[in-house]
């Protein structure tokens, strides 16, 4: 039984406070969306949890099963059982994906898991194709075929919580239901604990969500069950935001991305 | 001098570019392409020329792995502190129309040597080197003939205070191709290495060359690469720079017939106390020429690079293509790399450009492997070896890149070692 527990995260980027005071508990088996508005905090809240570089905690606290996970670094996170699929998957020139999910296995004493075998069977279960498997990572793939590189990944990795950014942007509605429902089998079978930010929501049609939070200015302003992604669906996030202002603080950090790529 | 073999011309030649160096001075930190050298600090009075220094026709030790791994060949060529020392060409290769040996021997005028460097030498080094140079090699490709297998030249020094003087000169003829893979490696000892290559693709030729230079790191290279590309023919050149002291190559293509096209690709990394420094020229002088530059660097320890490249576009060299990119990944504080691109263009109808740049581990592709769950000090490995992969992979002899790859590896393995002051 995993528990990540977020309580009173405040975050900065480049001296803005975009988190202001974020609570949120993630157990095993359960299923979280984030929805919000563009720079209501959704991707600084993923960032933050996993320890992206650039991000700076003003206060609050997030453990997991009890632990300071604020306290390590990004691998020990990923160590410890947290795994962060990113909205903008980095392209790693000459790197392969096998290469990389070998290390960070062997890091964890699970070098001997068979990498490749587990890479082939869940690049068949969402449809990735497998000459992917050896390339550079990320480098000439389209925006779905990342979305299905993060969620091999997972797959392979097995997480106890993952957080999903936007994982269902860019994927077709076939793909969309491939991915969800792989995400949705690892909840079921193996108690998987998810925190799935998105805009649409499609993606929790297979990926059934047991809380849906709303964020918005870096808070979150709301907290219901599935219905209240249906209210969304609606009537906006108007009815929610405290006084909506267009940010786009929030998108930046892909903005910088590219920028310096 | 009187103790150099070779036909009456080869002699000739040498006494006259060494009474030309002799008035010579060396060059200077101030001179532009010396900047940022190591050249202040050359002693040529502790080395001597290889002059005999070569025995026997064995193939040295040091080479044999080498050997191995390049099992399917077209023609060896060892050569031993700067003397030939073996040869051996694939006989069908042969009866097709490949040449391979002693230049001495192949060209008895001599007209191949200088050919592509073209007339008389000039600068210090270059005198230097036409004074002492003891057996040049010449790979010669009969036009129309495709050569399956890679022509193998080795280079090997391993006398203490030698200076050696090897010159390999490649002629591919009109449509011909051919792949040669140059390899030089010694011993740990203090030598001084001048070596000369000249590569001439003949018209519609499919010229390629990979240099491979793992010398010994208290060995100093003062080497220079000639390659001029005919009508339509393709040039590629790849270094693949690991060894040396001081090591400075400089790498000029010409692109002078109509439609040629050259790719120069580079990977070295220095450890320790060791300075690559690579000059690089890409003249295009004929029209529709197209020229692409890719080098990647790495410093670690306290070792030093230096890049600096120039694209020349010529009057008549209308509707060129020509890219340049230099990328150094600086992987500790005490190292240090340069690059610096230049352009000179005098016709406005091109398409160029050029990037270059150092610095560190890129930061969001090392959070990438980590927030996977790899250490960072396994993630950096892995980004430095993807970084060089990229090149490493479109060498054009797949059978050399393993154990390239291994010497990488190894010389990351010490990234932590403590650097002698």
């Amino acid at each position: 039984m995993a528990e990540l527990v977020v309580s009173g995260l405040r975050a900065a980027v480049g001296g803005n406070e975009i988190l202001r005071g974020v609570d949120l508990t993630v157990r095993s088996g359960e299923v979280h969306a984030v929805m919000g508005p563009n720079g209501s905090g959704k991707s600084t809240l993923a960032h933050v949890i996993m320890g992206r570089p650039g991000y700076e905690v003003l206060g609050g606290t997030v453990t997991l099963d009890g632990n300071d996970i604020l306290a390590l670094e990004p691998w020990q996170r990923a160590a410890a059982g947290l795994f962060s699929a990113m909205q903008y998957p980095t392209e790693v020139p000459g790197v392969a994906l096998d290469d990389v999910l070998e290390e960070a296995l062997a890091a964890v004493g699970r070098g001997g898991d068979d990498v490749q075998a587990r890479m082939r069977v869940e690049a068949e279960r969402i449809g990735f194709d497998e000459r992917f498997l050896h390339r550079p990572l990320n480098v000439d793939l389209s925006g779905g075929e990342k979305k299905r590189n993060e969620t091999l990944q997972l797959g392979v990795l097995r997480p106890s919580i993952a957080i999903l950014d936007e994982i269902d942007s860019g994927l077709d509605i076939d793909a969309l239901r491939k991915v969800a429902r792989r995400v949705e089998a690892e909840t079921e079978e193996r108690g998987l604990g998810v925190l799935a930010i998105t805009h649409y929501r499609r993606l929790l049609t297979e990926l059934r969500a047991d809380v849906v939070h709303v964020l918005s200015r870096g808070r979150i302003v709301a907290t219901g069950g599935p219905e209240l992604a249906e209210e969304l669906e609606a009537t906006g996030y108007a009815g929610f935001a405290e006084d909506e202002a267009e940010g786009q603080l929030d998108v930046m950090p892909g903005l910088r991305e590219s920028f310096e790529g | 001098m009187d103790e150099l073999r070779g036909p009456t011309w080869l002699q000739r030649r040498r006494t006259r570019a060494f009474e030309r160096f002799s008035t010579t001075p060396l060059p200077t930190v101030e001179e532009e392409v010396w900047r940022y050298s190591r050249i202040p600090e050359l002693d040529l009075g502790a080395y001597r020329p290889d002059v005999g220094a070569a025995f026997g026709d064995a193939v040295p030790e040091g080479l044999k792995p080498v050997l191995d791994t390049l099992e399917e060949r077209a023609a060896l060529v060892v050569v031993h502190n700067g003397s030939v020392v073996h040869v051996d060409v694939d006989p069908s290769a042969a009866s097709a129309g490949l040449e391979v040996g002693r230049l001495a021997e192949l060209d008895p005028e001599g007209a191949a040597l200088g050919s592509v460097s073209g007339g008389e030498a000039n600068g210090a080094f270059s005198l230097l080197h036409e004074a002492f140079v003891a057996d040049p090699v010449l790979v010669r490709v009969r036009p129309g003939l495709v050569v399956d297998a890679p022509v193998v030249v080795l280079h090997w020094t391993d006398g203490s205070g030698l200076a050696t003087f090897p010159h390999l000169v490649v002629q591919a003829g009109d449509d011909s191709e051919v792949v040669v893979y140059d390899h030089s490696g010694s011993t740990d000892v203090d030598a001084l290495v001048l070596p000369v290559v000249e590569l001439a693709a003949g018209p519609a030729s499919r010229l390629r060359y990979v240099n491979a230079q793992l010398l010994g790191q208290r060995v100093w290279q003062l080497g220079r690469q000639l390659s001029r590309g005919e009508r339509d023919a393709r040039l590629s050149t790849s270094m693949v720079a690991l060894g040396g002291g001081y090591a400075r190559l400089e790498v000029e293509s010409t692109l002078a017939g109509r439609g040629a096209s050259g790719e120069m690709l580079a990977v070295y990394f220095g450890e320790g106390n060791q300075m690559h420094d690579f000059r690089t020229l890409q003249d295009h002088v004929g029209p529709k020429t197209m020229s692409d530059l890719l080098f990647k660097g790495a410093v670690q320890g306290r070792s030093r690079s230096v890049y600096t490249g120039l694209i020349h576009i010529g009057k008549q060299a209308a509707g060129v293509d020509a890219f340049q990119t230099n990328r150094n990944i600086k992987l500790s504080d005490g190292a240090w790399a340069e690059s610096v691109p230049n352009l000179e263009i005098e016709n406005n109808d091109v398409r160029c450009s050029h990037a270059s740049a150092v610095g560190p581990v890129d930061e969001d592709q090392r959070y990438y492997l980590e927030s996977r769950g790899v250490p960072p000090a396994r993630a950096e490995r892995l980004i430095v070896l993807g970084f060089f992969e990229d090149v490493l992979e479109r060498l054009p002899v797949p059978a050399a890149v393993p154990p390239l790859r291994s010497e990488i590896t190894a010389k990351l393995d010490r990234r932590d070692d403590p650097v002698a002051p």
